[in-house]
């Protein structure tokens, strides 16, 4: 008897923290004891991007998405949606978000709201783990008709046209890439999927390979065909289990099913995909590191040419694309690369997905056409700032990329008008900031990631982000001086210029769009000693005011002995001796301490 | 070919070649750091960087290669700029005690720095801070030194094939170290000091010998005698700024004396002494007694790189020491004797054009009558080093001759110095000893030269004798490779630890300020000047040298004698940890 | 009976003796490292010895590459993590103190694990509980106003 109810529970990092797993326990106990067991099917799904609603379930029919409940809710929600079919509303998910809007008009792939769902097109809506249903919604179609009805020239030249670019970061085209492989002449060849994303704060690629990895496969075999390649290898971080663990079962039921192997769907074509795993180096996800990686070295990158196309993964020639990237192919296969080319902009073509993070009402993956606007992104479908508080930059980019202000919220985004506005589309990490961040130190932030980060084989990456680190925290400490903000300028252009990979040549990108953009802050900083955010410790002073009527609680917190007074007196902070570690302004309960 | 342009003026140039080949060739000197010819492309230091118009980025000039109609920059404001910083970040992570530093005066980074136009700082922060590596005999490694261009990683794993250094940790705390950061000489270190020669620093140093060298040669009581190497008088003279070729035997012998050496002998003439006990070991061994192909064993490096590498192969090295070993040994006991000297009160020094040779000093099977026989070993630079420090104009000193009776030798013993010379001498005495006639032809081409493997064949008596040579323990993998699946590829095998032989050392003088290290025609020049002296020479033969066959008639008897076998020769065996020539893998 | 140390060195060499049927062995290093790491907790040198005999890989390479990737601990890790507070604070009230008392009770200094596996002390920067200074870190629970005697109960507290 199939299944009449379907439950699925978002089985992302934030979910199963938020107890996704002991939910699941109680909903099957729930279920049992209603006899409803053979009635309700249970799917995990990959990440659903609502990070902060967790934990999220959507219950069908119904296209009710459930969030913020408890192992406590499950009897309820058990008994009242699908026992009395009555959804319980206070559990549901705003009726305004996107997902809401989505899953409404799931069905319609043309349109829907702001966001399109290409990449992540059967993310959170099939079972990752069941390659049926991947095949129930057109899977493995694309790979059909490739092998039955076109030669690789063919693809190849349908890729080109739909004017795909690398979804990596720096948006080379795709099919120009496919085209300079497939024209190498080679005994051997590979296709690899860059799947080590690293950016702290995006998630893209994990969600995709989470929430569906066949999508990933499929891409890949196509490629092979293409470019007359017969291995292809998926390097992903160790960091990602359950990403992992479901694409090597996709890859496995792949094989079962004829897509993967000798003689595929009988077309004579044999490909066959490994997965190789990362081991914590951001800078593995620069391809030429990647490879090394993959070689079992260091993934210090290497000078190109040689490009990876002529000489890559053990002096063969090699395609690279990222996660995103390939989840676009079955799609431009199937819809024709005409359609795919009606999206986006002239130069850019399709959707991006971003993860929208940080100070904004709803964060998670958005994927939009190209030429969406960054306010559409923020204020439509992130919901603006939250706390009426002002907008103050966003991030896009990652570690890479750099910050920019108000004044560009109506840059439609593609790959040019993003560099052009100073920043990068780069992988897809988006992170509004509001007027609490300083952005001295939200440079220092991403700084500070990339110099952990650099591979340390190139003199001005490995020398150069460390002496404008160290800048930065001269900054940030109050002992800058005008001459820093130049420093960290002509440091940072030389870095950019003179780096051997990406990852050194954008890692400047941070502190030179700020210091662009919010050079004020800097001078601040600087000359006057303020940190207009009060985010910078060392340059806040602790006063104790009027208010004070000396209860004495700061002079025993106060671990350096700073603070002095009698008892029912107003108390002094001796600045002096002051380490700023704001105990005194925690605890006092008069609200007697002012930081400035 | 194609037309570039290079600072706006067009050139014809052949394709298929980096930016810095085609600009070396017109005449533009790139500045560079990471870059070596005979090292894989590292793209590193990024010092070499131009500006190509239409790429966002500048290029590394070493690693892009030239196309049709590329407009090149290399001396633009902005390029200098960007070089002049590159080149300030490598000094603000490098202590600033370039007056106390072994390579002060000649140390790449200097020079760069001051080519640049470094005058002001404007970077400084924090420095690394690492402890030295003392524990080598031969090796110095001091990190806080390292600018990691890697050339020593290079050249370790992609010339020498001994993999004993590697980076570690990565960023900012990147070090170039031996596995788990072991003391060095607990390591596969062969200790050749090849990395010396690359390093544009002295992050790789010899341990320095030279202060206590001058005391000692100030101690009354001691008689110091000292042994030159064939290479070393072919070489100091670069470290005069003299150009490469031109041998210096007779001042040298001058030099030493007037530092304070009582007697001076020359390792060439235990060379001779060399090739009478392994020509006549071969031949014992080509007649059915002991192990065939018989491997040479002059050389310090390879030596412990058998022991470590190739413990299987033990058998097949010849059981002599090698001509330093020698030397020191007959000083101790034949030449005390003949001085009627208490042999504990003879400071045997031996100046060698390598740094191996200080580990070999302290190998206990070296013992002679409970002594350590070589006291002390010098490099070539060490050498170069006290004579200026003593002020001895060695450029226009009179020359002098070596002493008697270890001082003589044949234009066979000379020829030591060089990659396939002891093959060549050997040959010369053996095919004497076998066949009773005099060889005739007896400079041996096909063994000559700087190819990384040369192979020959000769008749003697009718029997053909299949001999190979190896120079660089990168070539000597591959011979030692064949003979481990064909044992009977070759009869006699020489192997030399250096690139070029004893000529290339890793105790050699460092590269002038436009050549670079391991450089061919330098090597080729330094060959020269020990061929010229072989050439020159009456006797050609080590059988022919009259003190050898003093020597064997008043104290050593007969080649393989007795005496011969306690003083001269010496045994191996295998030890840990266990060195590694990986199958495809170079270090990337 | 095999000791548990025999059954993991066994586990590592017959995923060797696999890897070694692949194409490219070499390349598998990344891979071995990982199933080392997954047998033992950590990377030992004995191990990395064993990786370097059995796949022919130098083991100054295998040190470089085990250092250059974050994922892999080069030192056993214990089953709860100790991290004392150097920040500002806590210095001032004498972290130093509390730091020397785990010293000699575990005698274990930063980066090592006790003995029995027990504790792995680390450094760690301002915890952002100044207030309670000096403060230790064990797991994710916080110790604060320590004494060197009370730091000691703490750690008795576990082994209990």
């Amino acid at each position: 008897m199939p299944a009449r109810f379907n439950i699925t529970l978002c089985d992302g990092p934030s979910c199963i923290h938020k107890r996704s797993k002991e939910i699941v326990l109680r909903i099957e106990e729930e279920l049992k004891k209603h006899a409803l067991t053979d009635k309700v099917g249970i799917n995990l799904s990959g990440c659903l991007g609502m990070c902060d609603k967790g934990p999220v379930m959507i219950i069908n029919p119904g296209y009710a998405i459930y969030g913020s409940f408890t192992e406590e809710d499950v009897p309820e929600i058990i008994q009242q949606h699908i026992l009395k079919k009555k959804p319980v509303v206070r559990f549901i998910v705003d009726e305004d978000h996107l997902y809401n809007r989505f899953f409404r008009v799931f069905g319609d792939v043309n349109f829907f709201g702001k966001q399109m769902r290409i990449a992540l097109r059967n993310c959170g809506i099939i079972d990752p783990e069941n390659i049926d249903d991947y095949i129930s919604l057109r899977g493995y179609e694309a790979l059909a008709r490739v092998l039955t009805d076109m030669s690789p020239a063919k693809v190849i030249a349908e890729i080109k046209k739909s004017g795909l670019r690398g979804r990596g970061g720096a948006g080379f085209p795709t099919g120009i890439k496919w085209e300079l492989t497939a024209k190498e002449k080679s005994d051997e060849k590979y296709v690899i999927c860059n799947a080590d994303e690293g950016d702290p704060g995006a998630f893209m690629d994990r969600s995709a390979i989470e929430g569906d990895p066949h999508t990933i496969v499929e891409g890949m075999v196509i490629a092979g065909f293409a470019i007359g390649a017969s291995r292809g290898i998926v390097y992903i971080r160790a960091e990602y289990p359950l990403a992992v663990k479901r694409i090597k079962k996709a890859i496995a039921e792949a094989r079962e099913s004829g897509f993967l192997g000798e003689n595929i769907l009988g077309s004579g074509f044999n490909f066959e995909i490994e997965v190789r795993l990362g081991a914590g180096a951001f800078v593995c996800g620069e391809e030429t590191a990647l490879m090394l990686s993959i070689e079992g070295h260091r993934g210090m990158p290497r000078p190109r040419p040689p490009f990876p196309s002529v000489s890559g993964l053990f002096g063969k020639p090699t395609l690279i694309n990222n996660v995103e990237t390939w989840a676009n192919i079955p799609v431009i296969i199937l819809d024709g690369a005409s359609w795919f080319s009606s999206l986006g902009t002239e130069k850019s073509k399709g959707t991006k997905v971003f993860a929208l993070a940080g100070k904004v009402k709803n964060t998670g993956l958005v994927e939009v056409p190209m030429g969406t606007t960054l306010r559409q992104i923020i204020y439509d479908i992130g919901g603006g700032i939250p706390g009426d508080k002002q907008f103050k930059a966003v991030q896009t980019g990652g570690p890479s990329g750099g910050c920019l202000s108000e004044e560009y919220l109506d840059t439609k985004i593609d790959y040019e008008s993003l560099a052009k506005a100073g920043s990068i589309m780069g992988s897809g990490g988006m992170i509004v900031i509001d007027e609490d961040s300083c952005m001295v130190n939200i440079a220092k932030f991403f700084l500070e990631f990339t110099q952990n980060e650099s591979c340390g084989k190139c003199t001005p990456c490995r020398e150069g982000t460390k002496r404008m680190l160290e800048i930065l925290i001269r900054i940030t400490e109050g002992k800058g001086t005008e001459k820093d903000i130049d420093k960290l300028q002509r440091l940072g252009n030389m870095i950019k210029k003179a780096s051997l990979c990406g990852l050194g040549q954008s890692a400047p990108n941070p502190v030179l769009s700020t210091i662009k953009n919010f050079r004020a802050e800097y001078e601040e900083h600087v000359h006057n000693k303020r940190c207009r955010a009060g985010v910078c410790q060392h340059l806040l002073v602790y006063e104790v005011t009027d208010k004070c009527v000396g209860c004495a609680a700061c002079k025993k917190a106060c671990p350096a002995d700073a603070v002095s007074g009698s008892p029912k007196a107003k108390h002094h902070i001796d600045i002096n001796k002051c380490i700023k570690c704001g105990v005194c302004f925690k605890v006092c309960k008069f609200n007697a301490i002012r930081k400035s | 070919m194609i037309t570039i342009f290079i600072n706006d003026k067009p050139y014809q140039v052949e394709p298929e070649q980096t930016i810095m080949q085609a600009a070396d060739r017109l005449g533009f000197h790139i500045p560079r750091l990471c870059y070596h010819p005979k090292l894989s492309i590292e793209g590193a230091c990024r010092v070499c960087i131009v500006e190509v118009v239409g790429m966002r980025n500048y290029v590394a000039s070493c690693a892009y290669p030239v196309s049709e109609g590329m407009k090149i920059y290399t001396n633009t404001e902005e390029i200098r700029r960007a070089r002049r910083d590159i080149v300030e970040l490598i000094l603000d992570n490098h202590p600033e005690d370039c007056h106390t530093c072994e390579r002060d005066g000649n140390c790449e980074l200097q020079r760069l720095a001051f080519a640049m136009g470094i005058r002001k700082r404007h970077f400084e922060g924090e420095k690394k801070h690492y402890e030295k590596d003392l524990s080598s005999a031969s090796v110095i490694r001091d990190p806080n030194k390292c600018i990691l261009c890697g050339r020593c990683v290079r050249i370790c794993s992609e010339i020498q094939k001994v993999n004993a250094l590697g980076y570690a940790h990565r960023g900012f705390k990147t070090v170039v170290m031996p596995a788990y950061n072991m003391p060095f000489k607990d390591s596969v270190c062969t200790t050749c000091g090849q990395c010396i020669n690359v390093c544009p620093t002295s992050a790789f140093i010899e341990k320095n010998f030279t202060q206590e060298l001058f005391q000692k040669l100030g101690d009354k009581s001691l008689i110091k005698v000292a042994q030159i190497a064939p290479s070393v008088r072919a070489a100091i003279g670069e470290a005069f700024a003299l150009e490469p070729g031109r041998q210096l035997e007779k001042e040298l012998t001058a030099a030493l004396r007037k530092l304070g050496f009582d007697y001076v002998f020359d390792t060439q003439f235990s060379a001779d002494l060399t090739i009478m006990e392994e020509a006549s070991e071969f031949l014992e061994r080509f007649q059915g007694k002991g192990k065939l192909p018989m491997i040479t064993s002059c050389s310090s490096a390879w030596m412990k790189c058998l022991e470590q590498f190739y413990p299987d192969l033990i058998d097949n090295v010849s059981t002599c020491k090698s001509p330093m070993s020698m030397a020191s040994a007959l000083i101790k006991t034949y030449f005390a004797k003949k001085i009627k000297a208490d042999p504990k009160k003879i400071l045997s020094v031996a100046c060698m054009c390598c740094t191996a040779k200080k580990y070999e000093a302290l190998r206990p099977e070296l013992m002679v009558d409970g002594m350590q026989a070589t006291d002390m070993v010098i490099t070539t630079r060490e050498l170069a080093w006290m004579i200026k420090s003593a002020g001895i104009d060695l450029l226009h000193i009179k020359g002098e001759e070596f002493d008697h009776p270890l001082g003589y030798s044949s234009g066979a013993g000379t020829i030591f110095g060089v990659t396939g010379g002891v093959m060549e001498a050997a040959i010369r005495t053996a095919y004497e000893l076998y066949t009773g006639e005099t060889l005739l032809d007896i400079e041996i081409q096909d063994i000559r030269g700087l190819k990384g493997i040369k192979e020959g064949k000769l008749i003697i008596d009718g029997k053909e004798i299949r001999v190979a040579v190896a120079h660089g323990l990168g070539n000597a993998n591959e011979i030692l490779s064949a003979i481990r699946t064909d044992p009977e590829r070759y009869h006699f095998v020489e192997i030399m630890g250096c690139p070029g032989g004893c000529i290339g050392g890793g105790g050699q003088p460092y590269a002038g300020s436009n050549s670079m290290p391991l450089d061919e025609e330098c090597l080729m020049k330094r060959a020269e000047a020990l061929y010229g002296l072989d050439r020159n020479k009456t006797i050609r033969r080590s059988h022919e040298n009259p003190d050898v066959q003093r020597l064997y008639k008043e104290f050593l008897g007969r080649p393989l004698g007795a005496v011969s076998h306690k003083l001269l020769h010496t045994h191996y065996s295998p030890k840990e940890p266990r060195g590694i020539v990986p199958a495809e893998l170079t270090v990337k | 009976m095999a000791t548990a140390e025999d059954k993991n060195i066994n586990a590592l060499k017959s995923f060797m003796q696999e890897s070694k049927t692949k194409d490219h062995p070499d390349s598998q290093l990344i891979s071995i490292l990982h199933k080392a790491q997954e047998l033992y907790g950590y990377i030992s040198q004995e191990v990395m010895n064993e990786i370097s005999k059995e796949m022919n890989i130098p083991t100054a390479h295998i040190w470089g590459v085990a250092t250059f990737y974050h994922y892999f601990n080069l030192k056993p890790k214990g089953k709860h993590s100790i991290s004392v507070c150097l920040g500002t604070a806590c210095y001032v009230k004498g972290a130093e103190e509390i730091l020397n008392t785990i010293r000699e009770e575990l005698k274990i200094d930063f980066g090592q694990t006790s003995e029995d596996n027990f504790f792995t002390l680390q450094e760690a920067r301002c915890l952002g509980a100044c207030g309670l200074a000096p403060v230790i870190m064990i797991d994710d629970k916080i110790y604060g106003s320590l004494t060197p005697k009370k730091v000691v109960e703490i750690i008795k507290s576990y082994k209990k």
